[in-house]
């Protein structure tokens, strides 16, 4: 029985690892192209959750929330990026933490005053509603339809920026930006395509989680904050090392929050060991972040 | 004087009047606010050594505020229900009197800074930024679910705690030690700015390499600018807790420290005053802006991004001119 639990919590640990990947690389592209700190990020990917419940509720179809997700936030993403973060590039850090943070304000009052202080609802289409069954283990279908499609923007990340020639223009920007503007590429639309492109990302993750959890205003920073756990585990500007800091501390929190309570419990009483185990658990990532800090800097796969 | 100095006698003195005249036309509430920007000015005070003059953006300050919080609802916590903290190996009882839970406060918040510091100092910019908010991040999960001192619900603290001499129930006398505690973080950073260590210091946010060759620690220096200044962020905490007779997990909320932040960028970046002047301004929005709409929030969003975008000396720059005490 504990087997099968434990197959289960490390399924859903890869899961919101997964999800994690989607913000982080979205963060990570941004941070590594035009060398931004983007807190309102994790607005980007509550625009994504409230577009597709909306739409969702209004339709019937969750294919069409999820398209509007990916429409309405990268179109925020590049309304943002041309009125505001394009006049932070030649700014200091405190400057673009500030800015993105009035940014999170505007955000989260402006989507509260458009759909209310309660949360929204997104259903799980039928299509993907029920579970799967392999012999005694049964996991939810929706949750493995998330992780495939997880693994399948991932790859299709990779070989957006590995093979194609956009591409080849991201990987120029981050090593020099002044080059390849000297060589004729449009800066400033490549930067817009990038910002659009990682806020869509965002707002992708934001729809699919919207259907695990409610849809309400302040669900983006949370994850905002765990992708940049993430991102400092994995290096900034590395999406190789954003995939496996997201996926290391999805299975991390998950298993950790599962298997602590049960290891307390040999040597404590039973809610000694679920207080101190779920406490303990609630600091994991960023002990494994410290960690990770003490022996590596600049993350898994950080240059210096 | 200059008009920066003259300018920050006045915003003292007018910090003291307006509860001083709300005391005698009698409106508590009022004192309140005042005593309420004073605390959040002491805790942005804290802030603004590693942030004004060491250049290190902490988006985690709230821990200390946090903690601060914390020492004093544990302790009196323990007081008001006569249980000890811990009866062994020696005996530690709770308390109700300030100075004591101020002392504990500042020592148990130099402490975790000295922690959160040796790491995140390790690193800088960016990086930073995303440690510092992590470990805030963790401080507050923390604190919700630990059950044993309120968890989620946080912690209700019955009676104001008593300080020789006065009636902190009081509230003009309980602003007056708030006002005092400010006034003492103030001078302290004024004093700091000026010494050999305030100068080495911002000399690093200006060049932290030149200062390496000239033989000067940076990495020490920053670490103990980390630690003062966690520790009076720390004490403002406590502060806080007495004035709302309440800790909850939010004080470590990373909306706070955003608070913090943005108090300073307000009131202007650099200026010894800012933090006051921008504290001052964010409960005045708070307050009137709150009485005309519930999304008051956006406005305050707005403005701030203004500020950042097209007015960066903040208020105390568009009063006082350009000229900057340091830089």
């Amino acid at each position: 029985m504990t087997a099968l639990l434990l197959l289960e919590q490390t399924l859903n640990g890869l899961q919101f690892g997964l999800m994690l990947f989607l913000m982080a690389a979205g963060l990570t592209l941004i941070f590594g192209v035009m060398g931004i700190i983007n807190l309102a990020h994790g607005s980007l990917y509550m625009v994504g959750a409230f577009a597709a419940a909306a739409v969702a509720g209004l339709t019937g179809s969750f294919l069409l929330g999820l398209v509007a997700a990916l429409a309405a936030a990268a179109m925020m993403g590049a309304i943002v990026e041309i009125t505001v973060i394009r006049r932070l590039y030649d700014r200091d850090h405190l400057d673009q933490v500030l800015a993105t943070f009035a940014l999170i304000l505007i955000f989260s009052e402006g989507t509260r005053w458009l759909f209310g202080s309660f949360p929204l609802y997104l259903d799980v289409p039928a299509m993907l509603s029920g579970a799967v069954s392999i012999g005694a283990f049964s996991y939810p279908l929706y949750r493995l339809a998330i992780i495939v499609m997880g693994l399948v923007v991932a790859a299709g990340l990779f070989l957006l920026i590995a093979r194609t020639r956009i591409g080849i223009r991201i990987r120029a920007g981050e090593s020099d930006r002044e080059m390849i503007a000297a060589l004729g590429v449009d800066i400033s639309k490549l930067y817009t395509i990038v910002f659009a492109l990682g806020a869509a990302l965002a707002g992708f993750a934001g729809a699919l989680v919207g259907a695990i959890q409610s849809v309400e205003v302040g669900m983006g920073e949370p994850v905002l904050i765990l992708a940049f756990v993430v991102i400092v585990i994995g290096g900034i500007g590395s999406i190789k090392g954003a995939f496996v800091g997201a996926i290391l501390v999805g299975l991390t929190d998950t298993l950790g929050r599962f298997l602590l309570p049960i290891i307390f419990t040999a040597f404590m009483d039973p809610s000694a060991a679920t207080a101190a185990g779920s406490a303990l658990a609630s600091m994991l990532i960023y002990i494994l972040m410290a960690m990770v800090l003490i022996f590596r800097p600049t993350g898994l796969y950080g240059s210096a | 004087m200059t008009r920066e100095a003259l300018l920050n006698t006045a915003i003292m003195a007018l910090l003291a009047a307006v509860p001083i005249i709300a005391h005698f036309t009698g409106n508590p509430f009022t004192i309140t606010l005042a005593t309420k920007v004073a605390i959040l000015a002491m805790a942005a005070v804290g802030l603004n050594i590693v942030l004004g003059l060491g250049g290190l953006v902490s988006f985690g300050h709230a821990v200390f505020f946090g903690i601060g919080g914390y020492s004093m609802g544990i302790l009196a916590h323990h007081a008001q229900l006569f249980i000890p903290i811990m009866e062994a190996p020696f005996l530690i009882d709770g308390t109700k009197s300030m100075p004591i839970i101020w002392l504990v406060a500042v020592i148990t918040s130099a402490l975790v800074a000295l922690v959160i510091g040796a790491l995140a100092i390790r690193t800088s910019g960016v990086y930073f930024i995303m440690i510092t908010l992590a470990f805030g991040q963790m401080f507050y999960y923390f604190a919700i679910s630990w059950p044993a001192y309120g968890g989620e619900d946080g912690l209700p603290i019955y009676v104001r705690n008593s300080f020789p001499g006065l009636n902190t129930l009081d509230p003009i006398q309980f602003f007056a030690i708030t006002y005092v505690a400010l006034g003492a973080a103030l001078f302290l950073s004024a004093r700091l700015a000026r010494s050999r260590f305030g100068l080495a210091l911002g000399a690093t946010r200006q060049n932290a390499e030149r200062v390496e060759t000239v033989g000067v620690d940076a990495y020490r220096l920053r670490l103990v600018a980390f630690v003062i200044s966690g520790a009076i962020t720390g004490f403002a905490g406590a502060l806080f807790a007495d004035l709302n007779r309440f800790v909850a997990p939010t004080m470590f909320s990373w909306q706070m420290s955003g608070e913090f932040i943005v108090f300073i960028i307000l009131g202007g970046i650099g200026r010894l005053f800012g933090p006051v002047v921008g504290a001052g301004l964010f409960i005045l929005l708070e307050h009137f802006l709150g009485g005309v709409s519930d999304y008051w929030l956006i406005y305050v969003g707005a403005i701030l991004l203004a500020v950042v975008l097209f007015a960066r000396g903040g208020l105390i720059g568009a009063l006082a001119g350009r000229e900057v005490a340091h830089d």
